[in-house]
């Protein structure tokens, strides 16, 4: 990819880079000498390496833990942390633009400081950086190497020159933006998650390829940080696998928003032209150009799995990842994985959370199985879109009969006085019972909202008795709720009614 | 406007008044010479393969209730069967359809496709649909009649569907001569239940017999607003294949498992319309206890627009759905006659509501596709708000044949007797009801006329 014939600036951007190099990767670092077999060797120091290595050492292992980049991975460098500050940032500018509506008063000419947007971002970054700081892992008893690491045979790992030996291994590679086969894309240059966070001026129109998660955080992002964005998607809806009302309501919320939303389209070649970029985009075999300023693309996430010797170890892998069974061994028993490297659901707190049985089944020979796991995800757009445990179709398809507890955030009083009306609470339980099979929530929290649901299938707890947990009035939260609540009146059978009548007329005698 | 008071008439006048306006629509916008109907009533406009489907579903109704002769219906049906069945099919351009499916748009003069549009899955259905009620219908032992029924059966025994269904188990929703099947799947319930039954039923190419557990798999069986519904957001899913089948009192097996049937579900349909109007989240004019029905239908154009501080995105022919939306105040009036057998009584207070509040929307009772009052006196619209121009093929023809269902069940009782809809019927599952009764003699058949 051409860095030059793109809007980005180069890594460092500014004082706040600089800072975050310092303690995400010291330049002056020595290496430690190892001495002795580790209990476990961690390569990568994203999200799952780091509660690994963590988790461990605070347990009394040896533990060495090498990174070849900044420690903090994809999560805090070029993921989620850089994106949901910029996305704060876009709602307040939302909020400015709708202020009428909350009873306030909009500015008459809105202007959008990037710039400040831009930087706000990195002092955050840096500021949550610093926890995992360099020293700081080092001062927890953990080796930390910075180095290509990759493997000598089926014990030992080889970074900067050393060989490390070790009992156990775990491989939290993570995964890098793969970049779309679109003839001439790379040529025209192009941003992802990698290079957009270095924007210093906001493209005035903007292509974002992909409606997935990514894409549709980044192009409702940049709308309303003032670009003109087009967003394409191969698929007829955004957010493939979610439910239907879910995108839905996105794709609507985008469109209002002034997102020129292009579905079923493909963009099939780019070629730049007089500083322009020109997009043929394919809709149903009629083909259209379209010229932007800037390409961001936001489609596939490939494991790093290249380089790291993983052949003399004898752990398998293909284009979709480390192979592992259930408990997250890979075909050399001593070697586990964990995070974007092995897992369909590339997400920090899955990382995490699979970082955390490997330290169990490898050190301690537990039995913990990635299967058990209860895994809610989000996408961050306004609104959000949150959810866990099954789809209806997959129930379905499982032979599971599903009924789903619908309430609509409009009906939720918080959602009401907030300007937060936007989408629902969906609560799946199997026919004839109130065992929770999964949930989504649309709302503007729905990521703090879907909480409680998560809770609640992990502790077995059921639709009915959710309905007697007491939430704090008002709250948006309280649509979770009003779902139990929506379960106890079907509940309410004509019999039940009139024995409870029969009982209460009695009562008055 | 209204030319008599409504007001001052009883609840079968009013219908018959709005049927037979709606009913007009087809005699005026027909090609006698090829029988295709225009989509909408716009000049120049194209043909719609649906809306003929609805139009040789109508003419029946027209000779029961003698608002033409039956010669004259023969005349039109016959123009349209043979116009379908000599039409150039193939896999090029300039045809008007391929492996027994039509383009969904045509030219009204030529039959050829247009607009680049697609080969539209279930506007075919819908127009086999009207052409078994055809065939169902003239059963006179004439050489003319008995055409009518040779054609019908040839007609629809050629469509192949087991193509349609590309390499998937549910069928698809359209193709095109360059780019193939388009990759819109269907999920969740809609009103594709008549392109299944149909489908599964072909003697020669019928869909594999998966398909319909395929579709019905998508389905969502919710809880809202206190209503137990398979959710299909625009009121149109919930009519559409109700206009040529009667859902009551037959199960397929998600309704088994729901104790539930699709008739009862698209009565609960009806009331949850009305209860999201009742709700208005987002505050628009005239919503209400007797102002709802969201549907597809023609709206007031793509466009965004602060209305009392609410930025709303306002569009053109879209479909718009409760509760999830898409909502931009734009109501289908014509929802109210077309979900009348479902919920008899709060869709004719809705149409009284209409005339009375809104008589301008009317045009002597014929209904527009949508209307938005919540644009009155905005942008360049006047006092009525925005009202969709001309009036448009589909909403015609369901408000025509769900009357007739309402008034005397025509449609339902001749298709009840067709043997393809009940094969269709029974290999996707249906059972009980009405289908466990023998078939009586053809309804409707030459010596009715
Ligand atoms: C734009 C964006 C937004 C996102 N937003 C969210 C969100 O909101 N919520 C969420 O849950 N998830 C989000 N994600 C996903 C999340 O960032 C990842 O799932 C998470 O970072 C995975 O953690 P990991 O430890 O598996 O891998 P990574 O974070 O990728 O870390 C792997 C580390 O290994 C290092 N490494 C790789 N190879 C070697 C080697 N040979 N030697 C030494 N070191 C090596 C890398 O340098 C890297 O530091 C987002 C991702 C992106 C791109």
């Amino acid at each position: 990819m051409s860095r030059e014939r793109t809007w980005a600036a180069a890594f460092p951007v500014d004082r706040n880079d600089v800072e975050l190099i310092r303690g995400a990767h010291p330049p002056r670092w020595k290496n430690p000498e190892p001495d002795g077999p580790y209990n476990l060797v961690v390569i990568g120091a994203g999200p799952a390496g780091l509660t690994a290595a963590r988790d461990a050492a605070s347990l009394g292992a040896k533990v060495a833990l090498i990174e070849r980049g900044l420690i903090g991975g994809a999560c805090i460098n070029v993921g989620c942390i850089p994106s949901k500050s910029i996305i704060r940032t876009a709602r307040l500018y939302a909020d400015m633009r709708d202020a009428e509506s909350f009873g306030g008063d909009a500015p008459r000419r809105l202007h959008v400081d990037f710039d400040r947007a831009m930087m706000r971002m990195r002092q955050i970054r840096q500021r949550i950086s610093r926890a995992d700081s360099a020293e700081t892992i080092a001062a927890e008893g953990i080796d930390l190497y910075f180095g290509e690491a990759r493997f000598g045979g089926p014990d030992t790992v080889v970074v900067a020159g050393k060989r490390l030996h070790f009992r156990k291994a775990l491989v939290a590679t993570g995964a890098h933006p793969s970049g779309p086969a679109i003839p001439g894309l790379a040529e025209a240059g192009y941003l992802d998650n990698e290079s957009m966070f270095n924007l210093t001026e906001c493209p005035q129109r903007l292509l974002v390829i992909g409606g997935g998660p990514l894409g549709c955080e980044t192009a409702q992002a940049f709308r309303l940080l003032g670009a003109k964005v087009i967003l394409a998607q191969s698929d007829p809806m955004f957010l493939p696998g979610e439910e239907r009302d879910a995108a839905q309501i996105l794709s609507d919320a985008l469109a209002r928003e002034g997102i020129e939303v292009r579905l079923n389209t493909e963009v099939v070649a780019v070629r730049g032209e007089g500083g322009r970029k020109l997009a043929d985009l394919v809709r149903d075999g009629d083909t259209t150009t379209i010229s932007v300023d800037e390409i961001i693309t936001g489609v596939g996430r490939s494991p790093n799995v290249d380089g790291l010797g993983l052949e003399e170890a004898d752990v398998a892998y293909d284009a979709s990842g480390i192979r592992v069974d259930d408990y997250l061994r890979t075909t050399n028993p001593h070697i586990y994985a964990a995070g974007d490297v092995c897992l369909e659901y590339k997400f920090t707190h899955t990382a995490e959370a699979t970082a955390r049985i490997v330290v169990r089944n490898a050190l301690f020979r537990g039995r913990e199985r990635l299967s058990e796991l209860v895994v809610p995800w989000c996408t961050y757009t306004d609104p959000e879109i949150a959810h866990v445990g099954l789809y209806p179709a997959e129930a379905r398809l499982n032979g599971i009969p599903v009924k789903t507890y619908t309430v609509l955030m409009h009906d939720v009083a918080r959602a009401v006085m907030d300007g937060e009306e936007e989408g629902f609470v969906k609560i799946h339980v199997r026919e004839g019972s109130d065992r929770i099979l999964g949930a989504t929530v649309v709302a503007s929290h729905a990521g703090e909202m879907i909480n409680a649901v998560t809770l609640a299938i992990r502790s077995g707890m059921g639709l009915h008795a959710l309905a007697d947990v007491i939430h704090p009035f008002p709250t948006q939260a309280q649509g979770i709720k009003m779902a139990g609540d929506a379960y106890r009146r079907t509940r309410l059978t004509s019999l039940r009614r009139r024995l409870a009548a029969r009982w209460l007329a009695w009562s008055r005698r | 406007m209204l030319r008599a008071d409504p007001a001052t008439l009883s609840d079968d006048e009013l219908l018959e008044r709005y049927q037979r306006a709606a009913f007009g629509y087809f005699l005026e916008n027909v090609n006698p010479d090829n029988g295709l109907v225009a989509d909408t009533s716009r000049p120049n406009w194209p043909a719609s393969i649906a809306v003929v489907g609805f139009a040789l579903s109508c003419y029946p109704i027209g000779v029961e209730r003698g608002w033409m002769t039956r010669e004259a219906a023969v005349e039109l049906t016959l123009a349209a069967l043979r116009f379908f069945l000599a039409s150039p099919q193939g896999g090029g351009e300039d045809v008007t359809g391929h492996k027994g499916f039509y383009y969904h748009f045509l030219d009204m003069r030529t039959g050829l496709r247009v607009w680049r549009c697609e080969l539209s899955m279930v506007d075919t259905a819908l127009l086999m649909a009207g052409i078994l009620v055809a065939g169902a219908y003239f059963r006179g032992d004439n050489a003319r009649e008995a055409e009518i029924r040779h054609l019908a059966e040839a007609l629809y025994r050629r469509v192949d569907w087991r193509w349609a269904q590309g390499s998937s188990p549910t069928l698809r929703q359209g193709w095109k001569p360059k780019s193939g099947f388009l990759h819109y799947g269907w999920e969740g319930y809609n009103e594709a239940i008549v392109l299944y039954v149909l489908s599964m039923a072909s003697p020669d190419r019928p869909a594999s017999d998966d398909s319909y557990e395929a579709w019905t798999a998508t389905y969502q069986w919710e809880n809202i607003y206190g209503h137990d519904v398979l959710y299909g957001g625009p009121l149109f899913m919930h009519q559409f294949s109700h206009a040529w089948i009667d859902f009551a009192g037959i199960r397929d097996a998600f309704m088994r498992e729901k104790d539930s049937d699709y008739f009862e579900n698209s009565r609960r349909s009806t009331y949850l319309h009305r209860d999201y109007a009742r709700h208005n989240p987002y505050g628009f004019d005239g919503y209400g206890e007797n102002l709802w029905g969201l549907s597809a239908g023609d709206g007031p154009g793509g466009f965004r627009a602060s209305v009392e501080r609410r930025t709303h995105r306002f569009s053109g022919y879209a479909a718009r759905g409760a509760p999830f939306g898409p909502d931009d105040g734009t109501i289908a009036p014509w929802s109210y006659p077309a979900s009348l057998p479902f919920a008899p009584d709060i869709c004719l207070a809705a149409l009284r509501h209409l005339a009375d509040r809104y008589p301008q929307v009317i045009d002597d009772y014929r209904l527009p596709s949508g209307f938005n009052p919540t644009l009155a006196n905005r942008r360049r619209f006047g006092g009525d708000g925005w009202v969709s121009e001309g009036h448009y093929g589909l909403d015609q023809g369901i408000v025509v044949m769900m009357i007739e269902n309402h008034r005397s069940r025509l449609i339902w009782d001749l298709m009840r007797c067709n043997p393809h809809i009940r094969r269709g019927l029974g290999k996707a599952g249906f059972s009980g009801g009405w289908l466990s009764q023998p078939t009586g003699p053809a309804a409707g058949g030459g010596d009715v006329a």
